[in-house]
């Protein structure tokens, strides 16, 4: 069981509470008609798999079901901090000398 | 043929009234606080005219601290997420109080009827902790889950708000759709306390 830091609930919780929403800091398209189809599907369904540090949503299901932001280590499972919408991670692979 | 429509809490069918007094030494104690108003209120709390109005309307301030609670006569208001609140207000008030808010309130909000869609249980007595233990995952300990503090976390896997009314008596809001399950967990879980229903 892991526990997570909820930035709105500002409390670590229980994973069970919690549930995974992908990969974070997807930019939507602001002119989606002046893109490419490819560009488009890039958009909607082509997400990273990084081994290694990643930033991703997640959601606080049972809490007060807000989306937040994490960067986890998808080896270890660690998680290295959790921000709310609309804020940059302050841990980047860059950092962490990773590619 | 009569046009009236009876009101009925979703535990109707378990006839809590029935098992009043049946058993009075149980360790659990179960009180059903049935068809209260519940209102669910949309806003932003760094809004200070929407604070105002909410204070103007519900006589307290609005709780924007996370986890926690506000009481007045008219109104208990629970933190459910930064910009949404649980407004518990007396049986039948819940329509005057709505409209109050509306009066009270401007600009970007939302204040919703929700009185059907969830039932409040209290949970009381000397064993009250063990049977919390075995369905919620939440650190119960009073530095963590003081008085007055009000967690939305898992309760025997279901979704559940928590209040802590005192020390050894907590408020649950269930979904209308899963308090026979809560029911029937309770019932369950109390079976080496026993369970007495008020
Ligand atoms: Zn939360």
């Amino acid at each position: 069981m892991l526990l997570i830091h909820c930035p709105y609930c500002e409390e670590m919780r229980e994973e069970e509470e919690f549930s995974p929403a992908g990969q974070a800091h997807i930019v939507r398209p602001l002119q989606p008609e002046e893109i490419s189809d490819e560009q488009w599907a890039h958009y909607l369904f082509f997400r990273k798999n990084p081994r290694g540090l990643h930033h991703e949503m997640w959601l606080h299901a049972a809490g007060c079901r807000k989306y937040f932001n994490a960067t986890r280590n998808t080896v270890t499972y660690e998680i290295m901090e959790t921000y709310k919408m609309g804020l940059k991670p302050s841990v980047t692979a860059s950092e962490e000398g990773q590619s | 043929m009569s046009n009236s429509i009876q009101v009925e809490s979703p535990l109707h069918h378990a006839q809590l009234e029935q098992l009043i007094g049946q058993s009075s030494a149980g360790g659990i104690v179960l009180h059903e606080h049935k068809l209260l108003g519940h209102l669910n209120l949309r806003g932003n709390a760094a809004d200070a005219e929407f604070l105002a109005g909410v204070k103007e309307a519900l006589g307290v301030a609005l709780p924007i601290t996370p986890c926690s609670s506000a009481k007045s006569d008219l109104a208990q208001i629970m933190w459910l997420a930064p910009d949404e609140w649980l407004i518990i207000v007396a049986s039948g008030s819940e329509v005057e109080i709505e409209q109050k808010l509306r009066t009270y309130l401007t600009g970007h909000f939302a204040v919703s009827d929700i009185s059907g869609a969830q039932t409040l249980l209290e949970l009381s007595g000397k064993d009250v902790i063990g049977l919390m233990k075995k369905s919620t995952g939440y650190d119960l300990h009073l530095d963590s889950f003081p008085v007055g503090k009000v967690v939305g976390t898992t309760f025997a896997k279901t979704g559940a708000h928590i209040l802590r009314v005192s020390e050894d008596r907590f408020q649950l809001i269930v979904r209308r759709s899963f308090s026979d399950y809560v029911w029937l967990w309770i019932q369950h879980g109390s079976q080496e306390y026993g369970l007495t229903i008020v």
